[in-house]
């Protein structure tokens, strides 16, 4: 099985177990150059990274950005407003711009699922998805899987159960793809109304209630109640929401030992999560947006050695 | 029939090696302030502690050991691809004016240390840098030397040089491996 990436990032879905823990293996020590006193090693220099994001992200973008900076590319921020898309141009027309001015690299996030996709099959630069509709958000994913593993030592038969919104979630996807593949328990609990039709098919279990999740599970990573679900039908009110699938200090309390918490951000305080849950003691949700940096390093990295079928004959190379 | 590796030092000569490389690195700085030894992952990390037990015995003083990781530092990504980032750097010594030894298992092409030497000018600024390396297997491709040298060797530039440590290999030596006709 091969063990390295290939050109793109789309997805984990794609990817096979020995991908996912290159990546994670990589990732590793990547967090120590973000403490550095000088934060920045020439891995990437020269490289020219274009961050395409046609859809509103703060977090994502400026980990994205110091990632690529701390290896010492270049990059260019591109968004939709302000841009020729505004102007009706195409995402490939946009892409075979910016490729005419020879870049090496697109992160790219779009409000239309497959987009990554589709923009990788026609441009020779690689391609990293940084979300795509509902489809998946890899280096989301990642970064959870890693903030896992620190915490547990292994993501094996270890039981995580994703709340809320999964239907609208490409968080929920990249977790579910990536934590079965690394031999972890999955679970999903929120409202059936946010929860896909197909969930049996992707072999996880589905908890009616928070309650019965808490009890499960050794961690939980909440997902984000989009708020604009609410004038979609979805869900009666956010009040109501909270009420019944809110994870609070009372519930968590009942389950009598420490249940990690997880969320990718940005929390509605009070709704999805309570504060005092948010800002606990077993709250890593900081560990994640540092880990984020790192995973995004180690993506780039891998992504960027342009030839990485020759990567592993290097290995055994004497070359000093 | 593959062809025979031949062992260049085994593991009683390596420590010879060692303590003498430690006792020149003392003599070479005039006794051991201001000294910091770091070895370059991998096996200059084990090399590295070898070096600083040996002061240690000899001199009663503990030298501050770093480690560094100097794939990040490479320049050639683009054309071999990414190699695994082996292991953590680690330099939780402030540089500034201090001396430092680099050690490294074998000296070759010499791009190593040259990637090692731009990062250890991102941690700071010694006041000097000096190499000692167990094994001069020659070959350079860029101007380094090293200070202190275990052993220089002549090979052919087809064959490959191994230094085992016993912390990583179980056995402490080095050997000459010919490059095998059908690989």
């Amino acid at each position: 099985m091969t063990k390295t990436l290939g050109k793109d990032l789309l997805g984990l879905e794609p990817l096979s177990t020995e991908q996912i823990r290159l990546i994670l293996d990589t990732a590793e020590p990547f967090k120590e150059v973000s403490e550095r006193q000088i934060k920045k090693v020439p891995a990437l220099r020269g490289m020219t990274i274009v961050n395409l994001f046609f859809e509103a992200s703060t977090r994502t973008r400026i980990s994205f950005e110091f990632a690529e900076k701390r290896l010492s590319a270049d990059t260019v921020n591109v968004g939709s407003s302000g841009s020729s898309v505004q102007k009706g141009e195409t995402l490939v027309d946009t892409a075979r711009n910016l490729e005419a001015m020879r870049i090496n690299m697109v992160v790219i996030r779009h409000s239309a699922s497959g987009a990554a996709h589709f923009l990788a099959d026609r441009i020779q630069s690689n391609v990293i998805n940084a979300g795509d509709g509902t489809h998946e958000h890899p280096t989301q994913g990642l970064l959870d899987l890693l903030t896992l593993r620190d915490h547990f030592g292994t993501l094996e038969r270890r039981r995580v159960c994703i709340v809320g919104d999964v239907l609208h979630s490409r968080v929920a996807r990249s977790n579910i793809w990536g934590l079965t593949k690394m031999g972890a328990e999955v679970a999903v609990c929120g409202p059936r109304s946010l929860l896909p039709k197909d969930i049996a098919e992707f072999g996880v279990i589905v908890f009616k209630r928070i309650e019965e999740a808490i009890e499960w599970a050794e961690a939980l990573n909440i997902l984000r109640l989009q708020l604009e679900r609410m004038q979609g039908g979805y869900i009666p009110s956010l009040r109501e929401y909270n009420r019944v699938f809110g994870v609070t200090r009372e519930r968590l309390d009942r389950a009598g030992r420490p249940v990690l918490i997880m969320h990718p951000g940005p929390m509605n305080r009070g709704v999805e999560i309570d504060s005092d849950v948010a800002d606990g003691e077993h709250s890593v949700i900081l560990d994640q947006v540092t880990n984020g940096v790192a995973v995004r390093m180690a993506v780039l990295y891998l992504l960027a050695g342009g030839r990485p079928e020759l990567a592993d004959a290097a290995k055994g190379a004497s070359e000093r | 029939m593959p062809p025979k590796n031949s062992v260049v030092l085994d593991a009683r000569a390596v420590d010879r090696a060692l303590k003498r490389m430690a006792d020149e690195i003392v003599e070479l700085h005039n006794g051991t302030d201001d000294l910091i030894i770091v070895g370059i992952q991998r096996r200059g990390v084990q090399l590295a502690a070898r070096i600083a037990d040996a002061i240690r015995e000899r001199e009663k003083v503990d030298v501050p050991r770093g480690a560094l990781d100097i794939t990040l530092y490479r320049d050639d990504l683009q054309t071999v691809g990414p190699r695994p980032v082996v292991g953590p750097t680690d330099l939780p010594w402030n540089l500034e004016g201090r001396h430092v030894v680099i050690i490294d298992d074998v000296l070759y092409t010499g791009r190593t240390v040259r990637a090692a030497l731009d990062e250890l000018a991102d941690f700071g600024r010694p006041a000097r840098i000096a190499l000692a390396v167990l094994v001069d297997r020659g070959g350079r491709e860029l101007p380094i030397h090293a200070d202190i040298v275990g052993k220089k060797i002549e090979v052919a530039s087809t064959d490959r040089v191994d230094v085992l440590v016993e912390e990583l290999d179980g056995k402490d030596a080095v050997v000459v491996v010919p490059r095998d006709e059908g690989a």
